[in-house]
């Protein structure tokens, strides 16, 4: 079965009314489910009974100003890659929904285990977007202090950082907090043994960990049918906690449900699979070429659910938003723009002495050797200079 | 509590009662450490001391067990935990290198991975396959984390409680067949530097550096050729990440001669490593090339071979003997 037509199928509007919670979808057939959904591709409202909610016109503009925002972005850093200035880019278009809203449920004592590619969710967490470049500039490993945002670094093995979350969760449990753990994963990660483990681990400790995977189709050239022969949400029942899939480019579902899971875990019901459904618009990786694995059809399709569009139309329709608003936002996006772009071309190449750094907290005798060796070594180029 | 004679997995067992009561922020990990008390029965008593907060039964997943170590470090605690045997640690070597290594240097030092992994290695014990390995060139060869090695009682508490302080993760190889091997632990004593290497014999004619379960066959072997009127120095390293190379080439100095013995394969092994730097640094004083003695570039073999596998008196002899005759 083709993606194309698993999303074809698919009941919106009619089927809305119905739970998806493991319990209740284990009766459907594979392909069949449903996603949750309070925002329809045409921009129109639909109510579920598990997962109301009631944004004020404002929170609709601050997610709809989140997502422009963040979409920006990711064109810049993907324009400054072409251009030379970024190694790599791990592009979010498409996936703009399913990190604001996700990333907008959590509460500042949360936590989140981020993969590659959460910069919509970096950017609810207060992380300044161009600390994201870092990495992909090879000028750092990851540049800010994930306690100051309760934000960890990104992690590029595929699902390791779900142990990580996990193990944290367990700690956020022993001591007692009001808090919950968010950790993202991809379609491709839920083939990983350490995602199982997680999955494992975080059960059986009853742990506050809320798993959010943003399937978004492809694997790098994998499409999902390589990964699973079931729905992904569906995995949770095995482990023994709920799973749902929620429609990932409705912003209001991705932040209902994931309010909602967080809560869950808040209160010591354990840990709980979010599946969002969504599509990566571009390439895995600015080095990807998706050309040779998928049609043209297939993002023309995804782009009628296009997850900035239907809010906008909402917005546009209710008349939460005039002509100066969004005018006001081109212009804060163009800012944006801007300040990322001269960011980086000043970011500095780091220190040649910085490769010796940080590497053990304690110090150890083999890197003292062999700093001051190197340090050594260049000083000699300097003093042959000065000799001349 | 002062000095008393116990054994080396009793040592361990009081070093992580005494992290347990200091710190409530230590806890301990793995499969079959809570009732059972472990397969070598190290952790016995101390979760029903402790309780299952603290001293943690786990699934049977080895990378789970250090990512979710991982992830408690992150939020603050102290994990140490347990692999059950050597040859098991591989399923989570991909969390220990790429995650447990590298955190700290990825965020620029702005987070701390206190963890230890304790893992029982090396041979000697007629098991099964799997259970007999001595893994650690592999761990010593990755940037960010430290290794180490005890070979006595005294040095299992001292060396235990030093890696939990210590704010860098450890790998902490425990040589399983000595387990048993019964010596003076003082526990009120102020222990020496965790990474330095040791004589434990001294001698002029030879140094044989030794680390973990050999440091009791370089010993043997020291005492059997005084016999011949050789006078061998015995080198405990103690620690092979980082390795003490300044105790080496005091020692080598004055002997001129160096042996190192480990069970691991010798190829690309820790002896190799010592081989390269002793030469580079020794070289005028050296009267024979720096000789190994180990494991050969086979897997463990089945138990009834491992006595010819491993180097026993024999062949560290040989190896003397070898290095005398230049």
């Amino acid at each position: 079965m083709t993606v194309e037509s698993t999303a074809a199928r698919k009941p919106r509007r009619s089927g809305a009314k119905r739970s998806t919670t493991a319990r209740d979808t284990k009766k459907q057939p594979a392909g069949q489910t449903e996603l949750v959904q309070l925002l329809t591709p045409e921009g129109e409202r639909v109510e579920h009974p598990d997962y109301a909610i009631d944004p004020t016109p404002e929170e609709l503009r601050g997610l709809y100003r989140d997502m422009v925002l963040t979409r920006r972005f990711d064109a810049e850093a993907t324009t400054l890659q072409r251009q030379g200035e970024l190694g790599l880019w791990a592009s979010l278009l498409g996936q703009e929904a399913a990190q604001i809203g996700s990333g907008r449920a959590l509460n500042d004592a949360d936590y989140v285990f981020p993969t590659y590619r959460e910069h919509g969710v970096a950017w609810c967490r207060g992380v300044d977007p161009t600390n994201l470049l870092g990495m992909f500039r090879g000028v750092n490993h990851g540049g800010w202090d994930p306690n100051s945002n309760n934000f960890h670094l990104y992690t590029i093995v595929i699902g390791s950082q779900t142990l990580h979350a996990t193990g944290y969760a367990m700690g956020v449990a022993k001591d007692g907090a009001d808090a919950a753990v968010l950790a993202y994963f991809g379609d491709g990660a839920s083939s990983q043994g350490d995602v199982a483990e997680s999955f494992t681990f975080s059960a059986v400790y009853n742990a506050p960990v809320v798993f959010f995977c943003q399937n978004n189709q492809w694997a790098i050239s994998e499409p999902t049918e390589k990964q699973t022969r079931v729905p992904l949400y569906q995995r949770a029942q095995g482990f023994g906690f709920p799973g749902v899939r929620v429609d990932g480019n409705d912003v209001l579902a991705c932040l209902a449900v994931t309010k909602a899971a967080l809560e869950r875990a808040r209160t010591g019901q354990g840990p709980m699979l979010i599946e969002a459904f969504t599509y990566r618009m571009g390439a895995h990786t600015t080095s990807d070429d998706p050309t040779r694995y998928r049609s043209p059809e297939e993002r023309e399709l995804w782009e009628t659910k296009d997850p900035i569009l239907r809010l906008r139309t909402l917005l546009t329709r209710e008349g939460l938003a005039d002509d100066a608003y969004f005018a006001d936002l081109e212009r804060e996006s163009d800012a944006l723009a801007k300040r990322v772009r001269d960011a980086v071309r000043a970011m500095p190449d780091p220190e040649d002495m910085a490769m010796f750094e940080h590497i053990y907290a304690d110090g150890h005798a083999l890197v003292d050797e062999e700093r001051a060796q190197f340090a050594e070594y260049q000083a000699s180029f300097v003093t042959a200079e000065e000799g001349i | 509590m002062a000095a008393e004679k116990m054994s080396l997995s009793k040592a361990i067992n009081a070093s992580l009662r005494t992290a347990l009561e200091t710190d409530p922020k230590v806890l301990i990990m793995g499969e079959d450490v809570g009732k059972l008390g472990g397969v070598f029965r190290v952790t016995d008593g101390l979760q029903k001391d402790f309780g299952e907060d603290r001293v943690i039964d786990t699934p049977l997943a080895e990378s789970g067990i250090v990512g979710t170590a991982i992830g408690l470090a992150l939020r603050g605690y102290r994990p140490v935990v347990e692999i059950q045997f050597d040859g098991f640690v591989f399923p989570a070597y991909d969390q220990i290198v790429t995650q447990l290594a590298k955190m700290h240097a990825r965020s620029l030092g702005k987070v701390k991975l206190p963890v230890v992994v304790r893992i029982p290695y090396g041979g000697g014990i007629g098991a099964v396959e799997h259970h007999s390995e001595s893994p650690e060139a592999l761990f010593a060869h990755v940037a960010g984390l430290k290794v180490v090695s005890p070979a006595n009682a005294s040095d299992a508490y001292w060396m235990l409680q030093q890696a939990i302080d210590s704010d860098d993760p450890v790998i902490y190889f425990e040589p399983k067949r000595r387990y048993h091997d019964k010596s003076e632990v003082d526990t009120a004593a102020i222990p020496g530097p965790l990474h330095a290497a040791r004589v434990v014999r001294p001698g002029a004619d030879l140094t044989l550096a030794a680390y973990g379960p050999m440091v009791k066959v370089a010993l043997d072997a020291a005492a059997a050729a005084a016999e011949e009127g050789k006078s061998i120095e015995v080198l405990d390293l103690r620690s092979m990440s980082p390795i003490d190379f300044d105790s080496i080439q005091r020692s080598v100095e004055r002997t001129g001669r160096l042996v190192v013995v480990h069970e691991a394969p010798v190829f690309l092994g820790t002896g190799s490593e010592i081989a390269a730097r002793i030469t580079e640094r020794c070289f005028y004083h050296l009267q024979a090339p720096v000789l190994r003695v180990g494991g050969f570039h086979s897997p463990y073999p089945p138990s009834r071979l491992e006595d010819e596998y491993l180097p026993g008196l024999d062949r560290v002899l040989d190896a003397v003997d070898r290095a005398l005759a230049y």
